[in-house]
C-alpha cells in the first residue's frame, strides 16, 4: 500500500469516526440534566412559561429529540456547525474568533515544551548520575506533580503582583490602541506567562521520557559499534542514540499536539486569556449546545488529524517503519 | 417601618448640573462576571447584562438608594389621587445613540409592545394596565385597570428598558440583527465587544444632561478567575470590582489597600435576600416543626460572621429590612439547638436524611451549606450534600427534586414585585427555578397578598404585609437565611460612582475621576 492511499483510507476512516464523535457527543450532553432555555431564564432572576416556551421554540428544543439529532448531523455532513443561540451568532464564528488566541498559546506552550524538555532530557542523559542531572529530574518531578492551577496563580503572584514585570492576565493591553510592533511585543508580553505555565508540565514529560528513551538505546549493541568506530560523544548521541530514541516522544508529542486546537481550559480561565477553552467550559455551564458540540467536534477532528501527522512523521524518523504500519 | 410617603409625587426637574468642580475625562475599567450572553436590555436581563447596558439603556425613572424614584427619561410624573393614572413628562431633545429623536412613542412602544412579549418579569406588572398612551409627543399616560401600588417601581432600567421604536417596529425582536449593536438614550454608547475580553462603551455626547457624563469611555473586563479578578485589582488594571465579583476572604485584604474604599450600597432597589427552599411537599420538611427545627439548629450569625466575613444581615423573614413594608415583628429565631432537639422529638423524626442542594455560585455558596450541613447534625438531622453547576441546579430546584436548596432572589423595592412570587399557591408550576419551589399552600394568605397589592393607601399595604410576614414566618415556609450584602471595591478617587439603589447598573452616568 502506498503512503497516499493509506493516507486516503485513513481519511476515510476519520470521517466515519467524527461522524460517530457528533452523534455520541449529542447523546451525552442531552443527557446532563437542565437546557439552555432555563438557564437563560434562570439567570434573568425571573421567568414565566411564556418565557420559557418562547426560549424553547427558539432553540428548537421543542421539537422531537431525533428531529434535533437529524437536523444536527444533516448540518454537520454540510459542515455547517449551527448556530448559538446564547450568543446570537454562528458556531463557526465563534469557534474561529478565538482560534488566534488558542492557537498562540498552544503553540507556543508546545514549542517551548518541545524543545526545551528534549534538550534538557538529552542533557540530563549525558549526565547521567552527576549532580546536574539530579537537579534537572528533581524540577522535572517538581513541574509535573505540581497542579497547573496553583502554578498559574503563583507566577501571576511572584511576577505580576510583586515583581511586577508581566502582565497577569488576559491577551493585550486594553484600550491602548497599539499597533505594528509596539503591539506584538504587547502581546508577546501577556503570552509569557500563560504559555510558560502551559508549557513546563509537558516540557517536564518530554524531558523525562527523553532521557529514559536516551539511557535505553544508549546501552544497545549498535552504539557500542559506533563507539569502537571512534565516533565522538556528541556525534553518537545525535546521529545514532537520539534518533532511535525520540520515537516515544513523538507519539506523545502527537497527542499533545492533537489538544491544541481545544485550548486550555485551566490555564485560559486563569490568565483570563480569550481562547477556546474558556468558550467551551462557559458554553457547557449555559448548556450551549450547538457551541459545546462544535469544539468538540473540531477538536475532535484536530486529534485525529494529528494521528495522521504523527504517522507520516514516524516513517520520516524512522524509514523501518513501512506502508505496513 | 418603612413604605413610601406619598402616592403622588412630583418631582421638579432639579437636573441642572451641580455648581461644583468635577474633573470630566478619563476611563473607568469595571469587572464583569460572567460575560453576559447579550446587551440588548428588552431581551436578556441577567446581572452582568443589566450592569452593562444599564449604561446605554435608560427608564423613565431612577431611583435613589431610599428607594424615591428620580428623573431619567422623565423630567417629571403625576399620580392620580385614585393610583390609577400615572403621567409622565419627558424631557425634550433627546436622541437616540443613531442620532433619531426619542418621543412618547418610543415609550408606548417599549412598554406595550416590546417588553410584553420579551421581558417575564415586566409581564407581571403590565397585568395591571389598561392603556398606555401618548397624548403628546412629551407625555406618557400608564392608565391601571386597578390599583397597584408597586407599579411606580417599574420604571428602573433593568425593568423597563425603553427601547427605540425606528429600529425594531414590525421586526422579529429576538432576531433583529441590530441586537448586536445596541441603540439606548443612555450616557455611553456601545462601542466594541471584544468576546472574551473586554466590552468598549463610550461617551455619549449629546447627553441629554448637561455636563454628564463626565467619563470618556468604561471598559468592562471579562475576569473568569475569582482569583484573578483579585489580582487584576491589585495590579491596577482595573478600578471597580463590582459587589459579587471576588470571594469574600479576599475582601479584608484588598479593601485595606492604599486608596481603595468600599461600600455596600447600591443594591437596595434589588435587596438580595438568601434563603433554602424547604420542600413543603413531601419528606421531613413538609413537616413544620421540622422546619422550625431548621431554623432553631442554625448559628445564622456564626455564619454571616464566617462565611460572609460579616457583610450582610441575618434575616428575620421574607422581606428584606431594605424593601418597602418590611416589619419585624415576627418570631426571632435564635440559635437553639435545645428547643430544635425538642421540636424533632415531638414530630417523631426518624433520621430521615434530607438532601441539601448548594448553589454552585462559588466557594463561599458551598461553605454555607457546609456550615449548614454542621449545625443540623449537631441536633440530630443527617444531611447530604447534592451538588451539582448551574444548569442542574436550575432543573432540579424547577422540578422539585429537593428536600432543601440554597437560593437568593432580588425583591425590586417592593413585596408584590419581589416577595409574594415565591409564596403564593397561584405561583405554584413546575419548571421555573423563581416561583413558589416550595409549594407553600395558605388560601388565607394568599387573599392578603391579592389584596395588599392593588390597595392605594400605604398604610393599608403595611398593616396587611405585617400580617402577612408574622404568620409566615412561623410557619417558615422557607428557612430565610441572610440578606446579602455584596460591597463594591472601588479606587477612592473614584468619585459618585454608588448614588443609585442600583448601584454599578447605572453608576457610570454621574461618576468621575478626582485627578
Amino acid at each position: 500500500m502506498s503512503i497516499l492511499t493509506a493516507i486516503l483510507w485513513r481519511l476515510a476512516k476519520a470521517a466515519l469516526t467524527l461522524l460517530a464523535i457528533a452523534v455520541l457527543n449529542f447523546f451525552l450532553l442531552h443527557a446532563a440534566p437542565g437546557d439552555p432555555a432555563v438557564v437563560l431564564a434562570g439567570e434573568a432572576g425571573a421567568a414565566d412559561e411564556k418565557m420559557i416556551e418562547q426560549l424553547r421554540e427558539r432553540f428548537g428544543l421543542d421539537q422531537p429529540f431525533y428531529v434535533q439529532l437529524g437536523k444536527y448531523v444533516g448540518g454537520i455532513v454540510q459542515l455547517d456547525l449551527g448556530y448559538s443561540f446564547r450568543q446570537d451568532a454562528p458556531v463557526s464564528q465563534l469557534i474561529l474568533d478565538r482560534l488566534p488566541a488558542t492557537l498562540l498559546l498552544t503553540l507556543t506552550a508546545f514549542g517551548i515544551s518541545l524543545v526545551c524538555g528534549i534538550a534538557l532530557g538529552v542533557a540530563a542523559a549525558a549526565r547521567v548520575g552527576k549532580l546536574s542531572d539530579s537537579a534537572l529530574t528533581t524540577l522535572a518531578l517538581l513541574f509535573y506533580a505540581t497542579p497547573l492551577y496553583w502554578l498559574a496563580l503563583m507566577a501571576v503572584l511572584v511576577f505580576s503582583v510583586w515583581l511586577g514585570w508581566l502582565p497577569g492576565f488576559g491577551y493585550e493591553t486594553v484600550g491602548a490602541g497599539l499597533t505594528g510592533l509596539d503591539r506584538v511585543l504587547d502581546i508577546l508580553a501577556h503570552l509569557i506567562l500563560p504559555a510558560l505555565t502551559l508549557g513546563l508540565f509537558f516540557m517536564a514529560v518530554y524531558m523525562r521520557m527523553t532521557r529514559a528513551s536516551m539511557l535505553e538505546v544508549s546501552q544497545l549493541d549498535f552504539v557500542k559499534t559506533a563507539k569502537a568506530k571512534g565516533l565522538s560523544g556528541p556525534a553518537i548521541r545525535r546521529r545514532h542514540i537520539l534518533r532511535n530514541a525520540i520515537l516515544p516522544v513523538v507519539t506523545l508529542a502527537g497527542l499533545q499536539a492533537g489538544q491544541l486546537v481545544g485550548g486550555a481550559v485551566l490555564t485560559e480561565t486563569v490568565f483570563a486569556w480569550p481562547g477556546i477553552g474558556r468558550l467551551m467550559f462557559e458554553s457547557l455551564a449555559a448548556r450551549d449546545y450547538n457551541t459545546i458540540l462544535g469544539v468538540f467536534l473540531v477538536s475532535a477532528a484536530m486529534v485525529i488529524l494529528f494521528n495522521i501527522v504523527t504517522d507520516i512523521v514516524y516513517r520520516i524518523v524512522d524509514p523501518r517503519i513501512g506502508a505496513t504500519a | 417601618m418603612r413604605y413610601l410617603k406619598a402616592t403622588t409625587i412630583l418631582v421638579a426637574a432639579a437636573l441642572a448640573a451641580p455648581a461644583f468642580a468635577q474633573d470630566s475625562g478619563g476611563r473607568l475599567d469595571i469587572v464583569v462576571q460572567p460575560e453576559p450572553p447579550g446587551l440588548m436590555l428588552g431581551l436578556v436581563q441577567n446581572g452582568p447584562t443589566q450592569m452593562v447596558a444599564g449604561d446605554i439603556y435608560e427608564s423613565l425613572l431612577r431611583y435613589n438608594t431610599d428607594l424615591e424614584p428620580q428623573p431619567s427619561l422623565a423630567k417629571s410624573w403625576e399620580i392620580s389621587d385614585d393610583g390609577l393614572v400615572y403621567t409622565f413628562h419627558l424631557n425634550e431633545g433627546v436622541k437616540w445613540h443613531d442620532g433619531a429623536p426619542f418621543t412618547a412613542a418610543d415609550v408606548v412602544f417599549s412598554a406595550d409592545v416590546f417588553l410584553r412579549e420579551t421581558h417575564a418579569r415586566l409581564r407581571a406588572s403590565l397585568a395591571y394596565v389598561d392603556t398606555i398612551e401618548a397624548p403628546d409627543a412629551n407625555t406618557v399616560v400608564f392608565t391601571l385597570k386597578e390599583p397597584f401600588g408597586p407599579f411606580i417601581n417599574a420604571f428602573e432600567t433593568g425593568t423597563m428598558p425603553i427601547v427605540p421604536k425606528h429600529i425594531y417596529e414590525g421586526t422579529d425582536f429576538a432576531n433583529n440583527p441590530a441586537n448586536a449593536t445596541p441603540i439606548g438614550t443612555g450616557p455611553f454608547k456601545f462601542d466594541k465587544w471584544e468576546k472574551g475580553s473586554y466590552i468598549h462603551l463610550v461617551k455619549n455626547e449629546d447627553y441629554y444632561v448637561d455636563g454628564l457624563p463626565h467619563l470618556d469611555e468604561v471598559f468592562y473586563r471579562v475576569i473568569p478567575d475569582a482569583a484573578a479578578r483579585a489580582v487584576a485589582f491589585e495590579t491596577g488594571e482595573v478600578d471597580v470590582l463590582p459587589g459579587g465579583s471576588v470571594e469574600n476572604w479576599d475582601i479584608p485584604r484588598l479593601a485595606g489597600m492604599d486608596n481603595v474604599c468600599t461600600t455596600g450600597k447600591g443594591w437596595e432597589f434589588f435587596a438580595p435576600h438568601a434563603w433554602m427552599w424547604l420542600n413543603n411537599r413531601e419528606g421531613p420538611t413538609a413537616d413544620k416543626r421540622f422546619r422550625q427545627a431548621v431554623m432553631y439548629a442554625m448559628n445564622r450569625e456564626f455564619m454571616k460572621d464566617v462565611v460572609w466575613n460579616g457583610y450582610g444581615k441575618v434575616a428575620t423573614g421574607p422581606v428584606s429590612s431594605r424593601t418597602n413594608f418590611y416589619s419585624d415583628d415576627v418570631t426571632i429565631y435564635n440559635h437553639d439547638p435545645a428547643k430544635a432537639k425538642a421540636l424533632l422529638a415531638e414530630m417523631g423524626y426518624d433520621g430521615t436524611p434530607v438532601r441539601l442542594l448548594p448553589l454552585p455560585y462559588g466557594e463561599t455558596w458551598q461553605r454555607w451549606a457546609e456550615a449548614v450541613r454542621q449545625n443540623l447534625t449537631e441536633v440530630g438531622i443527617k444531611v447530604d450534600i447534592d451538588s451539582t453547576d448551574v444548569a442542574g441546579w436550575n432543573e432540579k430546584t424547577a422540578n422539585w427534586d429537593y428536600d432543601m436548596a440554597f437560593t437568593y432572589l432580588y425583591q425590586y423595592g417592593d413585596p408584590a414585585l419581589g416577595v409574594s412570587r415565591n409564596y403564593t399557591a397561584d405561583r405554584i408550576k413546575k419548571g421555573s427555578p423563581w416561583n413558589n419551589v416550595e409549594g407553600y399552600n395558605n388560601p388565607e394568605l394568599d387573599a392578603k397578598w391579592a389584596n395588599a397589592a392593588t390597595l392605594v393607601k400605604p398604610e393599608d399595604r403595611m398593616a396587611l404585609y405585617t400580617e402577612i410576614q408574622k404568620e409566615i414566618v412561623d410557619d417558615v415556609a422557607v428557612a430565610w437565611m441572610q440578606e446579602l450584602e455584596f460591597p463594591t471595591i472601588y479606587r477612592c478617587n473614584v468619585q459618585d460612582l454608588v448614588t443609585t439603589g442600583i448601584g454599578i447598573n447605572d453608576g457610570p452616568r454621574n461618576a468621575w475621576i478626582k485627578k
